[in-house]
């Protein structure tokens, strides 16, 4: 297949960004849309130019580490899905393909894809944890869990921080990202001790980071790799409420 | 020169017990003076770092990812081994460390492999406590499945995403730990060398990975946590960024490397489709409870799989295997698939793959209960493959996936360097010569959580009255002036090669002549080879950009270039070793049959590599291998 790339490139945060056309002949279906790239840089770095940065790692969909806007969506054109995941079969021969880095106030732009996301792990630092030391805990069945409580808290706890909820997001709102956390730990007898102070805490620090509000419009959902669902920002919203009620 | 493993005295169950009773301590107001450097944030890292935080040393943590949580033990799929006997079905400690032992064919340690059995049941504790969303029956319980090279249900599971489950757990406390400052976190850093001080690990060189620039950390102890380095074999199912620099440039200060050669290939992965292809993503192993594994009878089978009736069928594991079947530990499994596919009846495209058959389970059990089991394992087939699993079988495929080998360290997971530590899967301790499935996490975990907690206050305790260094000090300026020439180095080339071109035909050779066969004459090959191609690449190699700035690519031709040298010393291991066990399978050592033939008169020990300088040919110092509490048997799953 022949495939048009038009892509962000951006030296650093300081320097304008601007998107530069590449053209690709020999594109394979059954390539992945990162082994796509590889197959670009590789032609870049024989040039003598310097290729496009792009974050990446596991490849396999749970590292939460790769993430474009591809086509304008975040990773790309099939839902629930992360970029490494994508393949090209799902472009056609002659397709324009637009790629971008996740954009949002929370994440600064390093150079081409690359953003910094590193403001979710300072909001998991506000609270995203429970307070257990290492070493001494009690035994493990001491505390039964309902099934249906475990396998909810693990629908929450199966977010990969990708980042895509809030590139996709038009306030780039980190709710669901937040929320998710919030809701994993108080679904467990273990985090809910701690729940009331968590959800303040991780709010608090989700505002500062410059993510705008969750205005319900749903869209972080439908892109989500994990398909995460706003129940959980809803589950967010409630705790908060009866935290500052009852702080 | 003479190893000594440092294993405590006494009988086999109480020496962990008598080392923690004998350990010296360090007051709790000396700890605030001393410093530990982490390398590393998966499972083994971030649960040390947080526990010697929680005790009140000061940590400096370091990961090359861009969030501590990416690490990668986040893609460990299936699960985690624990001695709980929760099912009641016979379990206890003794028996899991015996089929640890026997899993790793008789070449590990007996007394780290007890301890790690030992401390399985407190993992699974410290986990629920903080918070994994282990799977749980309906009473409320935690369930267990199934896994390769054992007869009892002793895994624990989150779905088929335990791994990540664990790592957040980790993740999370460490994060709470940098939030108290107790621990200093650079993401996005890579360690290119350790600082030796009077023989002893002072303080490591990384680089910031966003900016370019070199900088020096000084500590009492240097932990190494950097993961395994199955990457080498280019397609694997690691993640990109996986390597052995951490530990191979501390080999080249003076730890010692133990059977590097010994690298488990996965029997499930997917199989390669093309040249372009940069990894090979893992099925877990938990399908096979439920899954079976055939290929037809006829060669070259054209038929699709599901009009391929019963009795044309080779369901080859367990015709071969039948106490174990579907079971049949890994390398087992993966040999006995190479041994069919190379055969002539292997399936797919590329005729390199073999069948996963769910039908049976799906109809006896149906298709909610085995989507609730494995359901993101068929989703993540889905998304690969475009093929819907619930509908005909997946499409299977040996890939090179962990590393038994690594830094030699003694009971206290200390390296022959002193203060310099190696955790998780950068060391070669508990698995032998071949590692039984869902005990990584749990090795990882053991050591950070469990073991090095001790070991590494033990160590310290004799470092009270250092001073904390200043980083002006000559060693530490030598050691960056050496990273720098290197980096230098690479960027003068400006050839017509990159650095992935290199690494895609080490891991060729790698994969023909040190993977699931070995034989004297393809590892003789192999070294030349790989000379021919070290010196190409230090006069062809091309590499884009510059050293001040961020430079994806002069990573990668770092990470290759210790991998050309990590290959040679694989090879010079397979080679000496003039046996066969667990992964390692010598062509010429096996039974009439195909099975792996030990011999333990003469290789009844774990090989330690001991650097010697560039191109000079390392010194092997055996450690000999004692069991007092096992017989060394043949290992038969049949």
């Amino acid at each position: 297949m022949k495939i048009y790339l038009k892509i962000w490139r951006q030296n650093d945060a300081g320097t304008p960004g601007k998107m530069v056309d590449y053209t690709l002949d020999n594109v394979i279906p059954h390539m992945s849309f990162l082994e796509m790239m590889d197959t670009l840089n590789e032609q870049l770095i024989l040039a003598g130019d310097r290729p496009v940065e792009f974050d990446h790692d596991c490849r396999e969909g749970i590292c939460g580490q790769c993430g474009m806007m591809i086509n304008g969506r975040a990773h790309g054109p099939v839902a629930h899905l992360t970029t490494c995941q994508l393949h090209m079969r799902e472009f056609k021969d002659g397709d324009t393909i637009y790629i971008e880095p996740f954009r949002g106030k929370g994440f600064p732009i390093k150079r081409d894809l690359r953003v910094d996301r590193s403001a979710f792990d300072r909001i998991i630092m506000a609270g995203g944890f429970i307070a257990v030391n290492t070493g001494q805990a009690p035994e493990a069945n001491g505390i039964p869990i309902s099934h249906e409580d475990a396998e909810s808290a693990f629908d929450s706890a199966a977010c990969i921080g990708c980042g895509a909820c809030v590139a996709t997001c038009k306030n780039s709102s980190a709710a669901l990202f937040t929320s998710a956390k919030v809701a994993h730990l108080a679904k467990l007898p273990q985090g809910e001790i701690e729940s009331r102070k968590r959800v303040l805490a991780m709010v608090q620090q989700m505002d500062e980071e410059q993510f705008g509000h969750c205005t319900n419009t749903e869209a972080c959902e439908v892109e989500c790799p994990q398909s995460i669902s706003v129940l959980n920002i809803a589950r967010m919203n409630w705790e908060y409420a009866l935290s500052s009620v009852t702080k | 020169m003479e190893l000594n493993a440092k294993i405590p005295p006494g009988p086999l169950k109480d020496k962990w017990t008598y080392y923690k009773d004998h350990a010296k301590l360090v007051n709790p107001a000396n700890r605030k003076k001393l410093d530990v450097i982490v390398v590393g944030t998966g499972l083994a890292g971030s649960s040390i770092a947080s526990s010697l935080a929680e005790m009140g040393y000061h940590v400096t943590s370091f990961c090359f990812q861009d969030s501590a949580r990416r690490a990668h033990s986040v893609a460990a799929q299936g699960g985690v081994n624990a001695a709980k006997n929760y099912k009641n079905d016979g379990d206890s400690t003794y028996r899991m460390f015996y089929d640890t032992i026997k899993g790793g064919d008789f070449r590990s340690r007996e007394a780290n492999v007890y301890r790690l059995a030992e401390c399985s049941a407190q993992l699974i504790d410290q986990a629920v406590a903080q918070g994994v969303p282990f799977g749980r029956e309906y009473g409320g319980y935690l369930n267990n499945r199934s896994f390769g090279g054992v007869q009892v249900s002793r895994t624990f599971y989150a779905r088929g995403q335990t791994g990540q489950q664990l790592l957040l757990g980790a993740y999370q406390s460490l994060m709470r730990q940098v939030a108290a400052k107790t621990v200093s976190l650079f993401t996005r850093h890579e360690m290119l060398d350790v600082v030796l001080v009077d023989g002893k690990a002072r303080g490591v060189i990384v680089r910031n990975l966003d900016t370019g620039e070199i900088e020096r950390h000084t500590a009492h102890a240097v932990i190494l946590a950097s993961g395994g380095f199955g990457k080498i074999y280019y397609l694997s199912t690691l993640a990109m960024g996986c390597n052995a620099s951490a530990i191979w440039r501390a080999h080249k200060k003076g730890a010692f490397m133990a059977c590097p050669s010994w690298t488990q290939v996965h029997p499930t992965s997917l199989p390669q489709s093309g040249s372009y292809q940069s990894k090979l993503t893992l099925m877990s192993e938990s399908l096979r409870n439920d899954g079976r594994i055939w290929v037809p009878l006829k060669p070259n089978e054209s038929r699709k799989p599901n009009d391929i009736p019963e009795e044309e069928r080779d369901y080859y594991l367990e015709r071969r295997y039948p106490a174990f079947g579907n079971l049949a530990p890994r390398d087992i499994s993966s040999r006995a698939a190479k041994e069919r596919i190379d055969a002539g009846f292997g399936v797919g495209p590329q005729q390199n793959a073999v069948y996963l058959d769910f039908s049976k389970a799906i109809k006896e059990q149906g298709k909610p209960k085995i989507k609730e089991k494995y359901g993101n394992l068929f989703d993540m087939y889905h998304k690969i493959t475009a093929t819907d699993a619930y509908a005909e079988p997946m499409m299977i495929s040996p890939a090179a996936h962990f590393s038994m080998g690594g830094l030699w360290v003694d009971y206290e997971l200390m390296t022959t360097i002193p203060g310099l530590f190696a955790l998780g899967e950068a060391n070669f301790a508990d698995h032998g010569a071949n590692r039984l499935g869902a005990n990584s996490l749990l090795q990882a975990c053991v050591d950070g959580y469990f073991v090095a907690p001790y070991t590494v206050s033990n160590y310290l305790s004799g470092e009270i009255k250092e001073p904390r260094l200043e980083i002006d000090r000559q060693e530490f300026v030598d050691a960056e002036v050496a990273v720098r020439a290197h980096l230098s180095k690479l960027l003068s080339i400006n050839g017509s090669k990159t650095a992935d071109q290199y690494h895609k035909t080490l891991g060729k050779l790698l994969y023909d002549y040190c993977g699931l066969s070995r034989s004297k004459a393809g590892l003789l090959k192999a070294i030349g080879e790989i000379r021919e191609l070290r010196k190409d690449f230090y006069e062809n190699l091309k590499v884009s950009g510059d050293e001040d700035e961020m430079n994806g690519e002069l990573e990668k031709a770092g990470r290759v270039s210790d991998y050309l040298e990590v290959a040679e010393l694989m090879c010079q291991d397979a080679l000496t070793r003039e046996e066969s066990c667990g992964a390692h399978f010598r062509e010429e050592y096996q039974t009439p049959e195909g099975e792996a033939l030990r011999n333990d008169e003469q290789f009844c020990f774990v090989s330690a590599w001991q650097y010697q300088g560039e191109d000079k040919e390392e010194i092997l110092i055996p450690e000999p291998l004692t069991f007092e509490n096992v017989e060394l048997a043949v290992r038969s799953y049949k």
